[in-house]
C-alpha cells in the first residue's frame, strides 16, 4: 500500500525500508497457527465454490438432487456406503433423509454461510467505520452524544431483539429472509467497530498531515474518507476478521431457532440444525456439517488473533 | 460513588423503557397479528377476544395501556397462546430452570477458565499453554447447538451414562450435559482473559516487589497476581450475562427444559405478544442491572478506577 522508501546511508548504499504491510505478513507468516488458519480458510472457501460443480462433474449431481427410481425405505446412508452397504466412493459424507449427497450440501451450505459472514460483516463495516471516523473528527458534544448512543446500544441484549426482528418481519421468500439477516446481523454488530475507529481517528486528527488538508481546504467528508479512514486500515481488518466468524456463528443460532436461512437455502446451522432431528439413528447428518462449521470458526479465530498480533501488537485483548 | 449508582440509575431505567419501547414497536409494526397465523378464526369470535385484549383499540392506547401497566403494577397481561396464565406467572415458573442451569454453567466455567487461564499464563509458551489456549479456541467455535448434541450421542445414546434431556428438578443428573454445554463458551473466553490478565499483572512492578521481598511463588500468584490478574473476568460477568441468555435459549431447545429461553421462541414464533414483551423487559432488567452490579464490583475491588 504505501511506497517502499529507499533511503540513501552514509557510504551511498541503498537500505530497504519495509513498509507497515510487508513486516504484519512477515510477522504473520511466523505464527503457525494463524497460517494453518490462512489455509484452511482458503481450503474451505476454494471447496465451498468450486466443489459443488465439480462434484456435478465427476459424480452426475447437483446438491438438490433427489434420487429416483428404485428407492429404498431409508434414504440416508453412512459415509462411504452406497444403498447396498458397500463401499462407494459417491457420498464421502453420506446422504440426507431424502437421499441427497451430503458433501454437496455441506459444500452448498458453506457458500451461503460465507456469504453472509462476508456481507454482513462488510454492512458493520460501513456503519461502524463511518459512524467512528465522524463521531472522531468531529469531536466536542456531537461525538459525546455519538458514543453516548454506542454505551446505550451496547447494554442491550441485541440477539433478544434480532430474534423478536427475525420472528416478526419472517419473509416469505428465502431471498428476502436472507436480505432481513444481513439487515439484522450488520446493523448490531457496528459497535466495536465505531469505538476502534474512533479512538484511531482522534490520535490521528491532529497530525501534520490532516492540518496540511485542512488548511488546503480539503472538505470534510474528504478529509474522513481519503485522509483518515485509510491510516485505520490495520485495526479496521483485524477487527473485521474476527466479526466474520462471530456473525457466522449467530447466523447458525439463528437458523437453528428455524429464523435465519429457509429451505431450500440451506446454510451450515440450518444443515446442523435438520441433522439434530435425526441425531440418535444419523449421526452424520449431524456432526459433518457441524465439524466443517467449527474447523471453520477455528480458523478464522487464529488467522484473526494471528493478524491483531501482527498488525497491531497493542490491541491484545480479547 | 453514590452518585455514580445514581446517574447510572438514571441511564438504566429509560434505556429499559426502550427495549420495551423497540420491542413493542417491531411486534406492531410487523405484518399480520397473534390470530393471523394457522388458526383461522371465525371473524365475530376474533372480534370478540381481540376486544377483550384491548388489541381493537388504536395503537397509541395500546401503547399507552402496556406501558402504565408496567410501569406501575409490574404487569405484562396474559399471554395469548397459553390462555387464562399471567405472563408474570410464566416468568416466575420458567426462571428457576433458567437460573439453575445459567448460574451452575457459570460456576463451573468460572473453575475450569480460571484454572486453565492461570496455568497457561504461568507457563507462557509451553505445551500447557498452547493446548489450552487451542481447547479454548475450539470452545468459542464450536457452536453450543453441535456440542449438546454430539455430548447426547456420547454420554446418552452411546454410553448411557446421562439421561439426554427433560427437566428432571434440582439438583438431578438431567442437568450435567446442559450446564457442559451452556457452560464450554464461557470456559473458553475465561480461560483467554486470565491468560490475558495475568501475562499483564506477571509483568507488572508489584509482582517483581512481592518476588524480591522473597514471598514464595503461591503467595505470589494467589494473593497478588490473580486478584489484578482477575480484573477482566469480572468485567466480562456483564456480556457473560447476555452469552447465557441466548445460549439458555439453543440449551432448552435441545434439552427440552422448561426454561425462559424456551418460552421466547415459543413466544415469539406464535406472535404471543405480552409474553414476548415480558420477557424481554425481563431479560433487559436483569442484563442491565447486573451490569450495573458489576460495574460497582469494579470500582471496589480496583482502587485505580474512579467514577466521577
Amino acid at each position: 500500500m504505501e511506497p517502499e522508501i529507499q533511503t540513501e546511508v552514509a557510504h551511498g548504499e541503498f537500505v530497504r525500508g519495509t513498509s507497515l504491510w510487508r513486516d504484519a505478513w512477515r510477522r504473520l507468516l511466523k505464527n503457525k497457527l494463524a497460517v494453518f488458519g490462512l489455509i484452511v480458510v482458503i481450503l474451505v472457501t476454494l471447496a465451498s465454490i468450486a466443489g459443488p460443480t465439480i462434484i456435478k462433474r465427476t459424480f452426475g449431481f447437483t446438491p438438490d438432487y433427489i434420487p429416483t427410481g428404485d428407492m429404498k425405505l431409508v434414504r440416508s446412508f453412512p459415509p462411504f456406503k452406497g444403498p447396498d452397504g458397500e463401499f462407494s466412493w459417491k457420498h464421502p459424507m453420506g446422504t440426507d433423509n431424502a437421499g441427497r449427497d451430503q458433501l454437496a450440501r455441506v459444500l452448498q451450505g458453506g457458500q451461503i454461510s460465507l456469504f453472509v459472514g462476508i456481507i454482513a460483516t462488510l454492512v458493520s463495516l460501513i456503519i461502524g467505520v463511518s459512524y467512528g471516523a465522524i463521531s472522531g473528527y468531529v469531536g466536542g458534544s456531537v461525538d459525546n452524544l455519538m458514543m453516548r448512543i454506542v454505551d446505550v446500544l451496547y447494554s442491550l441484549p441485541y440477539v433478544i431483539l434480532v430474534i423478536v426482528l427475525l420472528a416478526m418481519f419472517r419473509s416469505q421468500t428465502p431471498r428476502g429472509q436472507l436480505t432481513l439477516l444481513f439487515v439484522a446481523l450488520g446493523s448490531v454488530s457496528w459497535l466495536t467497530m465505531a469505538r476502534i475507529v474512533r479512538g484511531q481517528v482522534l490520535s490521528l486528527k491532529n497530525q501534520e498531515f490532516v492540518l496540511a488538508a485542512r488548511a488546503t481546504g480539503v472538505s470534510a467528508p474528504r478529509i474522513i474518507f481519503r485522509h483518515l479512514v485509510p491510516n485505520t486500515l490495520g485495526p479496521v481488518i483485524v477487527y473485521a476478521t474476527l466479526t466474520i466468524p462471530q456473525i457466522m456463528l449467530t447466523e447458525a443460532f439463528l437458523s437453528f431457532l428455524g429464523l435465519g436461512v429457509q429451505a431450500p437455502l440451506a446454510s451450515w446451522g440450518s444443515l446442523a440444525a435438520d441433522g439434530i432431528q435425526n441425531i440418535a439413528i444419523f449421526p452424520w447428518q449431524l456432526i459433518f456439517p457441524g465439524v466443517t462449521m467449527a474447523l471453520t470458526l477455528f480458523s478464522l479465530n487464529f488467522l484473526g488473533d494471528g493478524l491483531r498480533d501482527a498488525l497491531d501488537p497493542q490491541m491484545r485483548t480479547v | 460513588m453514590l452518585r455514580f449508582i445514581i446517574r447510572r440509575l438514571l441511564i438504566t431505567i429509560p434505556t429499559i423503557l426502550v427495549v420495551i419501547t423497540i420491542t413493542w414497536g417491531l411486534i406492531k409494526l410487523a405484518p399480520g397479528n397473534f390470530y393471523s397465523g394457522e388458526k383461522r378464526l371465525p371473524p365475530a369470535i376474533e372480534k370478540n377476544i381481540r376486544e377483550k385484549y384491548g388489541l381493537d383499540k388504536p395503537w397509541y392506547q395500546q401503547y399507552g395501556k402496556t406501558m402504565w401497566n408496567i410501569v406501575r403494577h409490574f404487569d405484562f397481561g396474559t399471554s395469548l397462546r397459553f390462555e387464562g396464565q399471567s405472563v408474570n406467572g410464566i416468568i416466575w415458573r420458567s426462571l428457576p430452570v433458567s437460573a439453575a442451569i445459567g448460574i451452575l454453567a457459570y460456576l463451573l466455567a468460572l473453575v475450569i477458565g480460571i484454572t486453565m487461564g492461570s496455568i497457561a499464563a504461568l507457563k507462557q509458551n509451553s505445551r500447557w499453554d498452547y493446548s489450552s489456549m487451542a481447547l479454548a479456541m475450539l470452545g468459542i467455535s464450536i457452536p453450543n447447538f453441535v456440542l449438546g448434541p454430539i455430548l447426547v450421542l456420547v454420554f446418552s445414546l452411546s454410553l448411557y451414562w446421562l439421561p439426554p434431556s427433560r427437566w428432571g428438578g434440582f439438583p438431578s443428573w438431567n442437568l450435567v450435559l446442559p450446564v457442559i454445554t451452556l457452560s464450554a463458551i464461557y470456559m473458553a473466553y475465561i480461560a483467554r482473559l486470565t491468560r490475558a490478565g495475568m501475562l499483564e499483572v506477571l509483568r507488572s512492578d508489584y509482582i517483581r516487589t512481592a518476588r524480591a521481598k522473597g514471598l514464595s511463588e503461591k503467595d505470589v500468584v494467589i494473593k497478588h497476581a490473580l486478584r489484578g490478574g482477575l480484573m477482566p473476568v469480572v468485567s466480562f460477568t456483564g456480556p457473560a450475562l447476555a452469552f447465557l441468555l441466548t445460549g439458555t435459549v439453543v440449551v432448552e431447545r435441545i434439552f427440552s427444559l422448561p426454561g425462559l429461553g424456551n418460552y421466547f421462541i415459543q413466544a415469539s414464533l406464535n406472535r404471543d405478544e405480552p409474553l414476548i414483551i415480558g420477557i424481554v423487559a425481563f431479560i433487559a432488567i436483569t442484563l442491565l442491572f447486573m451490569n450495573l452490579l458489576v460495574d460497582i464490583v469494579y470500582a471496589y475491588l480496583d482502587p485505580r478506577v474512579r467514577y466521577q
